[in-house]
């Protein structure tokens, strides 16, 4: 048994050539064979590739999909987004519990399964929605939920879950899943039926690397992850950097909770984005890509080495691209496993590296010393599609889409209370009450633009529109109807933070704690104006000390809220009549006292003495 | 590129070498800049973020950040001192830091900058209270995690300069920790002589050698001679004739 399991590390190891770089696809292989990474299997993997195990502890304990104790062989991850929560997924986990006899973080005594909580796992437009091991079940409802449960006990086969395949590529026999891709309106740029396939990448080909630059600096395009960093100006930086190799990275760890453009994206258009990244690769001067897909996206992961593969037969990627004799270019897929700021472009770095996902010291940035030390141009799934679309139709047919600043359509993942949520391609410039209207949202009272990490505006802000200077985003778009509670979903937010900073740097690791536990004594009614004031100067620090994108955007949804919601704030402060702090409950801290003395107080109780007497 | 790079930090101008970060020239300058997680001789993490500066208005750690021509640095402002004295009072309140009990009382960072930035009683934020095992398993080291900052000296300093790796980070966000490589400490291949466990590297009371406590009585410990960054504000005042 035990030289088994050794045999199955070595044998993963070598697969990935005994390299520490490639660490998480290993630590992949020994979770999914023997249902965790123990203290065992972490030594003797460090033995193998030559590295100590603390640091492959380091890695096991960073990554959410990686256990150091026995998982059950059937793993459900229930979405525990604000979306999933409005939805009813507590009900949905009760069923589970129920009928699996565990509870939120067991495994079955048979360690058959296991039950958790997990953060957005991308399907906002369908929830409440789980992960059974890679397997997506969508829209569930007690009954549903009742019925997945059993049948799992009768057959452990996951696939079986599936039984009404999906819209589009949703039922290609590579993916077959019941995701629907809820495309709700296409725009010109990249949802647009009748996309000549190939052709950015072919009128690139024609010209030559500084001109393909060139062309997508004038196209005026900007990041859709959500920073808005010049991408021509990115991949100028990039080819100019001195070095023997660079490299073309696919953003694709869409982890925004709210936000489920890239899913469609990389069902719908997986060609087109990795055209793109070959036209990346060209105008850079790289010849190795990679493609980073989140974790949760496992399932689309077959699907994805296919296309790849069909690229590399029909010339497209590999050497001579397109009869390109000096041009080779290929791509790699690294799953993430688990870790929302490996969507930080310098953690995703990282995390390529197989390393913990932190954000690493910029400068140097990406594009000077990015992965393995070489300049490297990350850009998002989205971002890509739009390269491919400028090459074929030109910078001035793209700068003649959306606002005078903002150009192009911007992918909006629309979620939450509305009739119709899913993709919505816009142009630039759309403004949220448009964007309502489109959705068949009713009583909107809340709107939350670019997720956890964005902008949360009230019914006065909706004339805002989505473009680079008034609501900048990277599409996650979550809609909340007067019903739901402000301090709620603050709580949420916070809670999301807190959960998936990576602890590096103390403002974030710590403040976004105390943050939390801020809020939940608003919530709980025990707090002051003071409190307020805490909450906005500690918000503050955070915003201004943190190392990255991560911490200085973990306070936004407490100060916005504050700002824009203020009325609920001061509903649930406390009056403090006796004089004391809101958070001192006298007659709970004289409860102990009165039951040891077996008497009254003389002051707070009306009526005092001795009991009994 | 000429071999000087001339910056103003709090309008005084000051010069560093290609290569060095606001911190190294600060501190050949005589200006001291707080920190915790940098320490003379390891590469700076920039983690603590208790170096906070502004450069030309955007924050950035002064440990990290290279020196460029003609920047502009905010050091000694209402704004930054605020965030410093906010960052220690967080990692205050993040452990389990009892002073008056506590062995590396007197010469801790943690302490002493508290000191400096005028923290001198417990404040508004929570205490979390960790309450992990100590690891007193090895002869001469004690392990108190409780204590840890996560600055990471230790880990640098058995890799770069021990060429072992008896410490690593382990966990994520507030779980974040030192973990040793072994089950604990006396399973690893720490010595009593590395550099890792001298004292210096570890800026609190995480990192104890056995058999040595409270060697330096009260009034005679390290800060107490010197307060933390007069050493470096020393300089300063030996170069005030030039100056």
């Amino acid at each position: 048994m035990k030289s088994d399991q050794d045999l199955l590390i070595t044998r993963s190891c070598s697969k990935y050539g005994n390299d520490p770089g490639r660490v998480i696809d290993i630590l992949w292989e020994i979770q999914k064979s023997l249902g965790c990474v123990s203290y065992e299997a972490m030594e003797k993997i460090a033995a193998t590739i030559n590295t100590s195990r603390v640091q492959i502890e380091g890695i096991v304990s960073f990554y959410s999909f990686f256990s150091e104790t026995p998982k059950g062989k059937i793993i459900i991850r229930l979405c525990d987004d604000i979306v999933d929560r409005h939805a009813g997924v507590e009900q949905i986990a009760v069923v589970f519990s129920e009928e699996l006899g565990i509870g939120i973080g067991q495994t079955s005594p048979d360690r058959e399964f296991s039950l958790e909580y997990t953060p957005c796992i991308g399907m906002s437009d369908q929830a409440p929605a789980a992960l059974v091991n890679d397997v997506v079940v969508t829209s569930l409802t007690p009954d549903s939920a009742r019925e997945t449960a059993r049948r799992l006990k009768a057959n452990p086969d996951t696939s079986k879950l599936v039984a009404a395949k999906g819209d589009g590529n949703n039922g290609h026999r590579l993916i077959n899943t019941m995701v629907k891709n809820n495309i709700r309106l296409k725009g010109e740029v990249i949802l647009a039926d009748g996309i000549q396939a190939e052709a950015g990448l072919k009128k690139a080909l024609s010209k030559t690397p500084l001109e393909v630059i060139q062309e997508v600096v004038e196209s005026g395009l900007r990041g859709r992850g959500g920073a808005g960093f010049s991408t021509g100006e990115k991949w100028r930086l990039a080819q100019k950097a001195l070095a023997s190799k660079r490299f073309v990275i696919c953003n694709a760890d869409e982890g925004e909770p709210g936000t489920f453009k890239d899913r469609v994206l990389l069902t719908e258009r997986a060609d087109l984005i990795f055209e793109g990244m070959a036209i990346a690769a060209y105008a850079i001067g790289s010849d190795s890509g990679i493609l980073y897909l989140r974790a949760e996206y496992a399932y689309l992961r077959p699907f994805l080495e296919a296309v790849l593969e069909e690229r590399r037969k029909s010339g497209l990627l590999g050497s001579a691209i397109c009869g390109k004799k000096d041009f080779s270019f290929d791509i790699r897929i690294q799953l993430g496993a688990g870790a929302y700021i490996c969507g930080e472009e310098s953690a995703l770095i990282s995390s390529c590296e197989g390393l913990r996902g932190e954000p690493k010291n910029r400068p140097p940035f990406p594009v000077e010393k990015g992965y393995l030390s070489k300049p490297t141009a990350v850009n998002n799934v989205e971002t890509f599609c739009c390269a491919a679309r400028i090459m074929d139709r030109g910078s001035s047919w793209f700068a003649g889409i959306g606002t005078k600043a903002s150009h192009g359509t911007k992918l909006l993942s629309v979620s939450g209370d509305c009739a119709k949520p899913g993709v919505y391609e816009v142009p630039y410039g759309v403004e949220v009450a448009a964007l309502l209207e489109m959705a068949g949202a009713e009583d909107t009272a809340i709107v939350q633009v670019g997720g956890a990490s964005g902008d949360m505006i009230g019914r006065r802000s909706f004339n805002r529109k989505i473009c680079f200077s008034d609501l900048a985003t990277g599409g996650a778009i979550t809609l909340f109807n007067s019903s739901r509670n402000v301090l709620a979903i603050v709580d949420y937010y916070l809670e999301f933070f807190a959960h998936e900073s990576c602890g590096y740097c103390t403002p974030c690791r710590v403040g976004t704690v105390f943050l939390r536990e801020r809020i939940q004594k608003v919530m709980h009614g025990f707090a002051d104006k003071a409190d307020l004031e805490y909450l906005q100067e500690l918000g503050k620090t955070i915003m201004i000390t943190s190392r990255c994108g991560l911490g200085s955007s973990a306070p936004k949804c407490v100060l916005h809220s504050i700002a824009q919601f203020p009325l609920v704030y001061s509903s649930h402060l406390k009056e403090s009549l006796d004089g004391l702090q809101p958070g001192f409950n006298i007659q709970k801290a004289l409860e102990e006292s009165r039951r040891i003395a077996k008497r009254k107080s003389m002051i707070y109780d009306p009526v005092f003495g001795n009991e009994g007497e | 590129m000429s071999d000087v790079i001339i910056f103003k930090i709090d309008g005084v101008e000051v010069s560093a070498k290609p290569g060095q970060t606001i911190m190294n020239a600060a501190d050949e300058a005589g200006i001291y800049i707080p920190r915790l997680c940098d320490v003379e001789g390891l590469e700076p993490q920039g983690s603590c973020r208790v170096c906070t500066v502004k450069v030309n208005g955007r924050t950035a750690a002064a440990c990290t950040q290279p020196a460029a021509p003609g920047m502009v640095v905010e050091n000694d402002t209402l704004e930054i001192r605020n965030c410093r004295r906010d960052i220690v009072r967080m990692l205050f309140h993040e452990g389990n830091h009892l002073c008056p009990c506590c062995e590396a009382s007197g010469r801790c960072e943690l302490q002493a900058l508290g000191y400096r930035l005028g923290i001198l009683q417990p404040d508004k934020y929570p205490y979390l209270q960790p309450v992990r095992p100590v690891d007193a398993s090895h002869p001469d080291i004690m392990l108190d995690t409780n204590r840890c900052i996560r600055c990471g000296r230790c880990i640098r300093a058995s890799r770069h300069l021990d060429h072992k790796n008896v410490f690593g980070y382990i966990g994520r966000g507030i779980y974040k920790q030192v973990g040793v490589n072994g089950k604990n400490l006396a399973q690893t291949d720490v010595h009593v002589d590395d550099h890792a466990v001298a004292p210096g590297i570890c800026p609190v009371g995480c990192i104890i050698q056995k058999r040595r406590g409270f060697y330096d009585p009260v009034g005679q410990r390290k800060f107490d001679v010197n307060p933390i960054g007069t050493e470096i504000e020393k300089h300063l005042k030996d170069a005030g004739g030039k100056k």
